[in-house]
């Protein structure tokens, strides 16, 4: 039917496009179809002519969209940022959750809104699933380099695993520094006198 | 001291150079700044960070926010111009296919004549050359246009202008969506040292000395926080004035390498602010002068005369209306601000808000306030001279 909206999303990423596929779809009955190429997108792009337009914020490639901003022939329909007029606060909400969506000229708002809702809840959560990863990430090599200067710690006084990590903490509490801080420094000069 | 933290966006380049030295040399912080640098992935990023309050200043193409003020492209926002970051700083390139066939007709790669340039390139690349530039508005697209419309190409029907992020040129050259790019610094060595295309030209043999980085913040903004602005005015302007010495190259790339800025050689980041480029895979070496000026000249100085001359470009491409167009971006161009903030640091001040776009073939004195004010030339290579005052 003339009326069902297509959207085309923009996403190398596999996975993610499958979710955000999965989540529009349950947003309403809309014609998806994902693009992964970063050369030539806006060709891609305008060749599939849709409706509505979904680009990840934190890719380069998204300024490749802003040139169908330019309509240059008679036929090619423009395309403008969704920017919701009435009320900032769902292009600003976008925007931090780092998705930004193109329409065509004269799409109404409401017609938009379930879109970016299913849209923005989407990568608010890819937001918090990077975040996490990289915490735990960061904890992990922490982790690793505390222990391995416990165990310089353990050797080369002859203490246990408990004195040494009690030593290295009151270490960073005396010079103001965190433990991990210490640890990184201990196992850099082991590794210069060994 | 305590410092005010002020948040500015920046996209990796050697041209935002004034804000991360303002910010490293202790410029800002002598201002009462903590200036804190956001690294955006896009230019339109870039301006809907800006355009929302997420940062209060930005690195920004000199052609968007005259392209906003049109009302082209985002945000209705009206974005004001503090000052001019960086003047040129830009080259064209080709595919080493392109440079091959133009090489087979006769053409020396001179990389000095833009006139024998374009038409080599006319001649070898057929009748729609896509050129690639990083963003729709943008000093690279007005070069193009300008260059290649002179020599008889019909801008814009018949010239396929590209947007293709700066990071990505190479591998769309390779793949053969564009035949040209126009790119501003380290890029176009990196397409060099990746193999993929030779420098055809500096843009300083389009026009000499282009408006190219503006430092931009909302205009509600500058209202509201008038003591911020003149203190981010001073220590950019500051900055600017710091690099323009030739001692403090080798600092300034050394700090604009790291990780947390471009994240390049220091040796790549040092070719593009001396001037020295290595043109082709060969190894050959050209020094440009004014390759990229962040001071000399009163390059800071945001002439409401550059900001006419992108308006009246955009709007004549677009079908909007020259006159309004014109108006609507003199006014961003915040002049006033620059002699109200800047004075009292012992900064040029031309005697005019607007010049005679292009008239200058050599280095010029004009009048200004202290009586010593040398413009560098500003000519563009097929004589076009643009008089903001002029009838339409």
């Amino acid at each position: 039917m003339a009326n069902r909206l297509s959207i085309v999303v923009v996403e190398a990423d596999r996975e993610r496009a499958r979710s955000i596929v999965d989540s529009l779809r349950d947003a309403g009955d809309f014609d998806i179809s994902v693009i992964s190429e970063v050369t030539g997108l806006a060709r891609h792009v305008s060749n599939r002519d849709p409706d509505v337009v979904l680009v990840d914020m934190t890719s380069p490639s998204r300024d490749s969209i802003e040139e169908l901003t330019l309509a240059s022939g008679p036929l090619e329909r423009p395309v403008a940022m969704f920017v919701d007029r009435s009320d900032d606060g769902l292009t600003k909400a976008a925007i931090e959750a780092g998705v930004s969506a193109y329409v065509v000229d004269g799409l109404r708002p409401d017609r938009i809104k379930p879109i970016m809702d299913a849209a923005i809840a989407r990568f608010h959560m890819f937001h918090r699933i990077r975040l996490e990863l990289e915490t735990t990430k960061r904890a992990l090599e922490e982790r690793k380099v505390i222990d391995r200067a416990k165990g310089l710690l353990m050797k080369a006084r002859g203490i246990d695993e408990d004195a040494a990590y009690a030593l290295l903490r009151k270490t960073a509490m005396d010079q103001g520094r965190k433990v991990v801080d210490v640890a990184e420094a201990l196992v850099t000069a082991a590794g210069l006198l060994s | 001291m305590s410092t005010t933290p002020l948040e500015a966006g920046i996209i990796p380049l050697v041209d935002a150079a004034p804000l991360i030295i303002a910010r490293e040399i202790g410029f800002a912080e002598e201002e009462g700044l903590d200036l804190r640098l956001h690294r955006a992935p896009s230019w339109s990023s870039l301006r809907d960070m800006l355009a929302l309050g997420q940062i209060d200043a930005a690195h920004m193409l000199s052609a968007m926010p005259v392209a906003m003020a049109l009302g082209l492209g985002g945000f209705a926002e009206r974005i004001d111009v503090l000052s001019v970051l960086s003047v040129n700083g830009n080259v064209i390139g080709c595919s080493l296919d392109l440079a091959a066939r133009m090489r087979a007709a006769g053409y020396g790669f001179d990389f000095v004549d833009a006139t024998a340039a374009g038409r080599a390139l006319i001649a070898a690349a057929g009748d729609t050359p896509r050129i690639g530039v990083p963003f729709p508005f943008s000093m690279h697209a007005e070069l193009l246009y300008h260059w290649l419309g002179a020599l008889g190409v019909q801008a814009p029907q018949a010239l396929r202008v590209v947007t293709v992020p700066p990071p990505l040129m190479a591998q769309a050259m390779a793949a053969g969506e564009i035949d040209a790019f126009c790119v501003g610094a380290p890029w176009g060595s990196t397409a060099v040292e990746d193999g993929v295309g030779e420098l055809l030209l500096p843009t300083t043999a389009i026009r000499a000395f282009a408006p190219e980085k503006v430092l931009a913040v909302r205009h509600t903004w500058a209202e509201a926080e008038p003591d911020l602005t003149r203190r981010l005015m001073r220590a950019v302007w500051r900055a600017g004035r710091w690099l323009d010495q030739e001692d403090n190259c080798l600092t300034a790339s050394e700090i604009l390498a790291r990780p947390d800025y471009l994240n390049v050689s220091s040796e790549v980041v040092e070719r593009s602010l001396t001037g020295r480029l290595v043109i082709s895979p060969r190894g050959d070496l050209r020094s440009v002068p004014n390759y990229l000026v962040f001071f000399r000249g009163a390059a800071a100085y945001p002439w409401r005369s550059q900001a006419a001359l992108m308006a009246h470009s955009l709007a004549a491409r677009s079908g909007l209306d020259r006159a309004a167009a014109v108006k609507a971006a003199r006014s961003i161009f915040r002049t006033d601000l620059y002699r109200q903030n800047l004075r009292d640091l012992g900064a040029e001040m031309p005697g005019a808000t607007d010049k005679v776009e292009g008239a200058m073939r050599d280095p010029t004195a004009v009048a200004s306030e202290a009586g010593h004010l040398i413009l560098e030339p500003d000519a563009f290579f097929d004589g076009f001279i643009f008089d903001p005052t002029g009838d339409e």
